[in-house]
């Protein structure tokens, strides 16, 4: 549905706007940062760690600590590129160059996406770097069964996070409606739901809980998921994709 | 060219833009008239295909919008002169619409030389002032090197001299042989620019005829003459073979005629005036009147569907009585 000269006029979009590519910035600083500070944090608490929490340590995903935060960032990313075109008014003007609503927002999102992914790549690579470095002598390497794959994965979950934002500010359209739903639930309601008992079970289906357990080498103690890594990551793409027809769906038939 | 036919927008109860069919001609600046809310942006909106006609269609050089390939191409417009991200400097507002359509590079200079934007390219649109805005827009519908350019009230705003420039343009565009569609609630404003009117009210067409023919028969000057003894000074006025008409509370009106010369007829005469005034019908009045009558029209008709025809011809009908009435 994306086609070339659509493709480079969104780069062109947004390469040109600071608001856009800064967030991204943060996204990677944030993220590196943060699994930094906490893996040293552990590391040097390691003496007082149960027994139980030691055999589990998984320190691939100790160094994507920082994601939590970070994700906020992507999320900020992924809504600003596809709503800042409502919020000022620049839809119109984009859709009366590009009348094919589809091409338009698949376009842009294709663009989006792949700068995510390049982003999100070298921020998972960076993080897992300085993250071991700073685990000591707790460290794992990317030749260990199951780390790379996490690596990988967690530029690819980066990358849906954002993503599944860019769909619902296409559902939504206006910036604040979407990152005032986006934002707590990732920060906060799908934490609280997957930490209540009654709620566990159901939480597990959540995107970002379901995603997340790409980035781990080593399952969690006592909770294993009914799903493998690749398995959640799959459950993750069904919710992206659900979000992506949500707003091709709603672009294609409403006014602009 | 740009071909509406039966156009209609609902919203919900409201119905916005009411069956609708016009022809807007290469070779003019055709005037899109109507009073706010009459409908001109919904009209304009759906001719790009950004909002969808309830009924009926609207089609460019005889293709629906979105068949257009490349279709800054064949339609520039200026919508609305804040449809730009601020936060992006005016050359890759232009860029992006360019590639986007095909359009080389080398035309974005081009356009924002011709608007007087150059200084300014690398500049963040926010900082622009309303009337370099509206100029950023007008780049934009000028990118294509389109046939067809379409307006949305593009004088609101703007300073003298931004608007002697905006009519200057639109003439010379359309003195290239370019379509040129603009809207305006403004009479005046059309007077000086449009060959051609279209006049919307209610979101029905009310008139559609060339500017020269509008002038002619509404910008008409009267004298208006009360008298307590109105036999006598019609048989005066008889006499000279000038004809009055009667007009509201008991006065009478007389085309054309010059006050002096009736003043001096009744002093002959020895007929009593009261008033003796000379009177002129603005083409601002006259499409007041106009679009007033379709207010009053479309609440006594109510549901009855009237081809757009008759519509039309009632509505000319009735402003060419009603300022004979002195309405």
């Amino acid at each position: 549905m994306a086609s070339v000269q659509v493709v480079r006029s969104e780069w062109t979009k947004i390469r040109s706007v600071a608001s856009t590519m800064w967030t991204l910035g943060i996204a990677a600083v944030v993220t590196i940062a943060l699994g930094m500070l906490i893996s040293a944090l552990l590391s040097r608490d390691w003496e007082h760690l149960p027994p139980e929490e030691r055999a589990a340590f998984d320190p691939t995903y100790m160094s994507f600590a920082g994601m939590s935060l970070g994700q906020l960032a992507m999320i900020v990313f992924g809504v600003l590129v596809v709503s800042n075109e409502y919020s000022t008014g620049m839809i119109r003007t984009s859709l009366a160059a590009v009348p094919q609503r589809g091409r338009l927002l698949f376009s842009k999102i294709t663009v989006a996406t792949a700068l995510a992914f390049a982003v999100g790549l070298a921020t998972s690579f960076v993080a897992f770097l300085l993250g071991q470095s700073m685990l000591g002598e707790h460290r794992t390497s990317l030749d260990e069964p199951g780390v790379l794959r996490a690596v990988v994965g967690g530029a690819l979950y980066m990358t849906l996070i954002a993503v599944f934002s860019m769909g619902v500010a296409a559902m939504l359209r206006s910036p604040m409606p979407a990152l005032g739903i986006l934002m707590p639930f990732f920060f906060l309601v799908s934490n609280i739901l997957s930490n209540v008992s009654a709620t566990k079970k159901v939480a597990r289906y959540l995107p970002d809980q379901a995603g997340s357990t790409i980035m781990q080498v080593v399952p969690r103690a006592g909770d294993a998921a009914p799903y493998g890594p690749w398995g959640g990551l799959g459950i993750m793409v069904l919710w992206v994709l659900a979000a992506l027809v949500g707003g091709y769906v709603l672009l294609r038939h409403r006014d602009a | 060219m740009i071909e509406l036919e039966a156009l209609t927008k609902r919203y919900g109860e409201k119905v916005a833009v009411n069956n609708l069919t016009f022809t807007v001609r290469p070779g003019i600046v055709t005037g899109f008239l109507g009073p706010n809310g009459a409908g001109k942006s919904t009209t304009m909106r759906m001719v790009l295909g950004l909002d969808r006609p309830t009924m009926g269609e609207v089609r460019i050089d005889g293709k629906r919008y979105d068949q257009l390939k490349d279709p800054l191409t064949y339609i520039g417009a200026l919508l609305d002169a804040k449809a730009v991200h601020g936060g992006r400097s005016a050359y890759h507002h232009l860029l992006c619409l360019a590639q986007s359509n095909g359009i080389p590079k080398s035309r974005v200079a081009e356009v924002l030389d011709a608007v007087g934007l150059t200084a300014v390219a690398r500049k963040k649109a926010k900082g622009f002032s309303y009337g370099m805005g509206q100029r950023l827009g007008i780049a934009g519908a000028l990118l294509g090197d389109p046939r067809i350019l379409m307006f949305d009230e593009p004088v609101n705003g703007l300073d003298p001299e931004g608007i002697h420039w905006i009519r200057t343009l639109m003439k010379s565009l359309a003195a290239q042989g370019r379509t040129v569609f603009v809207s305006s609630h403004l009479m005046s404003e059309m007077a000086v620019t449009a060959d051609h009117l279209v006049v919307i009210g209610q979101g029905r067409l009310l008139a559609d005829t060339s500017m020269a023919d509008f002038i002619e028969r509404n910008s008409r000057s009267y004298v208006r003459i009360r008298t307590p003894q109105r036999e006598r000074l019609l048989d005066v006025l008889c006499e000279a073979g000038i004809t009055a008409v009667d007009a509201d509370g008991g006065a009478l009106e007389v085309d054309g005629g010059k006050p002096e010369w009736i003043g001096d007829l009744a002093a002959q005469h020895q007929v009593v005036l009261h008033e003796l005034s000379p009177r002129q019908a603005s083409l601002e009045e006259a499409f007041m009147r106009l679009t007033a009558e379709s207010v009053e029209y479309h609440a006594h008709t109510g549901a009855v569907p009237v081809p757009d025809e008759a519509l039309t011809a009632s509505a000319r009908q009735a402003w060419g009585s009603g300022w004979k009435k002195g309405a």
